[in-house]
């Protein structure tokens, strides 16, 4: 819009500092804005492509590098844990073997022992039977001759008080023959 | 407008194009083309928060980053992804200068938020600039690439043959009609917004409405924050997008 | 007076113009609806055409800036 105010301080601005129609259709400041542009984005893109993004890459290249680092150690670990749980598995079933092995050893000469022992046992039982089956057939032998004895005794006394006369061989020999049945 | 003078006068003043005037920092007089204007001071502020984002925060280098280190990685990984998806993988060698494109075009908008504060980009003249300089530097890259190869791109080989020159000359008017889009979109959002935001801010000198207007800025500055990092990235999205005809022309 | 009439057809045209960036307006809501609508139906393969989106709505929007060129033009350069 074509304007022509005496007071204005320049082409788009009028006297009272306001903007005369859009600022940005201004053609006397566009070399002004232009040649700091120009320095403005040159400083930025100095910035960034020799600091920043060098630097911020470096930093993001790194970071990857530990967290697959760190995974991989993770793996590792898990792989090893994994490992030692088989090898505590293993433990635990060899022990478990070893235990019955030993079980069975200690089950294989207990019964050994107890064998020898029973074997020992009986053996003594059958000798102290014999001794007491000597004893008893002794003092059977002792009774029976004790039993002659008295009845040959009582017979005589007997024979005696009914005013016979003993004749010791017949009375022995009568004995000797109610005693065998 | 020429009527400006009787403007000043009235109860309700509208000037909201005055946030963009161009103005000399100290003294007055013309602006030079080498003036330090208030174009120069945001520029330069910018450069400065970008020191601060991608130097100083990244300058411990953690590997379990901070906050600030993590806003520069988030920065250099967004740019750095799209580039490779949208661009190609040959095309990570212009990482850089798509970086610095859309660091500065976010960075500017963002402190052109604040209050008091000047949008450089919100100046035809400067995302001309960058528009220019993106087109041109597409268009050699692609003849450096491809040599005369290149034209294929408007040369439809997919449609019939009968077509093929009205699509060729549709393809040649929109290739030289990018620079205007490219650039004018990014300033036309910044300036609407911010003169939006200018007048709602004039009617908050009315008692009975300012509630409202106050209302209508804040969810005018939401949108505008919005807005200034869609358009870094539609940006720099484009210029993956020019990027990738350039590399590879063949529909 | 003749420079009066020519500023009023500057404005009524530039006015007009502005009608274009409502098609503008109705080009990205379709194109960011349908994407939300495919989104929807498919959420695996949203995040990946993100970039797509935004490059048609570039597109799209590219010709609504071109009814702001024309109207700025007309209210400020002619």
């Amino acid at each position: 819009m074509a304007t022509k105010t005496d007071v204005s301080s320049s082409t788009c601005v009028d006297g009272y500092g306001s903007a005369i129609g859009m600022p940005q259709l201004c053609t006397d400041w566009a070399g002004n804005q232009v040649f700091w542009l120009v320095i403005t984005l040159v400083a930025i893109f100095f910035v960034l492509s020799r600091l920043a993004l060098p630097r911020i890459s470096a930093v993001i290249s790194e970071r990857q590098g530990t967290i697959t680092n760190d995974l991989a150690a993770a793996e590792n670990l898990k792989s090893e844990a994994v490992q030692a749980e088989e090898a505590y598995k293993k433990a635990l079933e060899d022990a478990r073997l070893e235990a019955s092995k030993i079980i069975e050893a200690a089950k294989v000469e207990i019964k050994q022992e107890l064998d020898v022992a029973i074997q020992k046992a009986d053996a003594d039982i059958s000798v102290k039977a014999v001794a007491s089956e000597d004893a008893i057939s002794e003092i059977r032998k002792d009774a029976l001759a004790n039993v002659k004895s008295l009845a040959k005794d009582i017979t005589s006394e007997l024979v005696k008080v009914l005013g016979g006369k003993v004749d010791a061989k017949a009375l022995t020999a009568v004995i000797n023959k109610k005693m065998k049945g | 407008m020429a009527n400006s003078a009787d403007a000043k006068n009235e109860g309700l003043i509208f000037h909201p194009m005055d946030q963009f005037i161009v103005e000399p920092l100290f003294g007055a007089g013309p602006v030079q083309w080498y003036t330090v204007t208030n174009v120069t001071l945001w520029m330069a502020l910018s450069v400065v928060a970008l020191i601060l984002i991608m130097v100083v925060g990244t300058s411990k280098r953690a590997l379990v980053p901070s906050r600030a280190q993590s806003v520069g990685e988030l920065a250099y990984g967004f740019v750095h992804k799209m580039v490779e998806d949208v661009a190609g993988k040959d095309a990570i060698p212009y990482f850089p200068y798509i970086m610095t494109l859309f660091m500065f075009i976010v960075l500017s908008n963002f402190l052109g938020l604040l209050p008091m504060s000047f949008t450089t980009t919100s100046h035809i003249a400067v995302t001309a600039v960058m528009a220019m300089l993106v087109f041109l530097s597409v268009s050699i890259i692609g003849f450096v690439k491809n040599g005369l190869g290149f034209l294929s791109l408007f040369w439809i080989s997919s449609a019939p043959l009968a077509l093929r020159p009205a699509l060729a000359l549709i393809e040649i008017i929109s290739y030289f009609v990018r620079p205007v889009s490219h650039s004018i979109r990014l300033a036309g959002n910044m300036m609407a917004g911010h003169a939006v935001i200018k007048v709602f801010a004039a009617f908050a000198g009315v008692a009975l409405i300012s509630p409202l207007s106050v209302v209508a800025i804040t969810a005018m500055y939401a949108l505008e924050i919005l807005v200034s990092f869609i358009q870094a990235y539609v940006f720099a999205i484009l210029t993956c997008v020019y990027l990738k005809d350039a590399l590879h022309p063949h529909h | 007076m003749e420079g009066d009439i020519v500023q009023m057809g500057a404005y009524i045209g530039a006015g007009l113009a502005c009608t274009g960036m409502g098609g503008a307006a109705v080009g990205v809501g379709h194109v960011v609806g349908n994407f939300i609508a495919g989104a929807l139906r498919n959420p695996s393969a949203a995040a990946g055409q993100t970039a797509t989106m935004f490059i048609g709505i570039a597109f799209a929007e590219a010709l609504g800036i071109f009814s702001f060129l024309v109207a700025l033009l007309l209210m400020f350069a002619v």
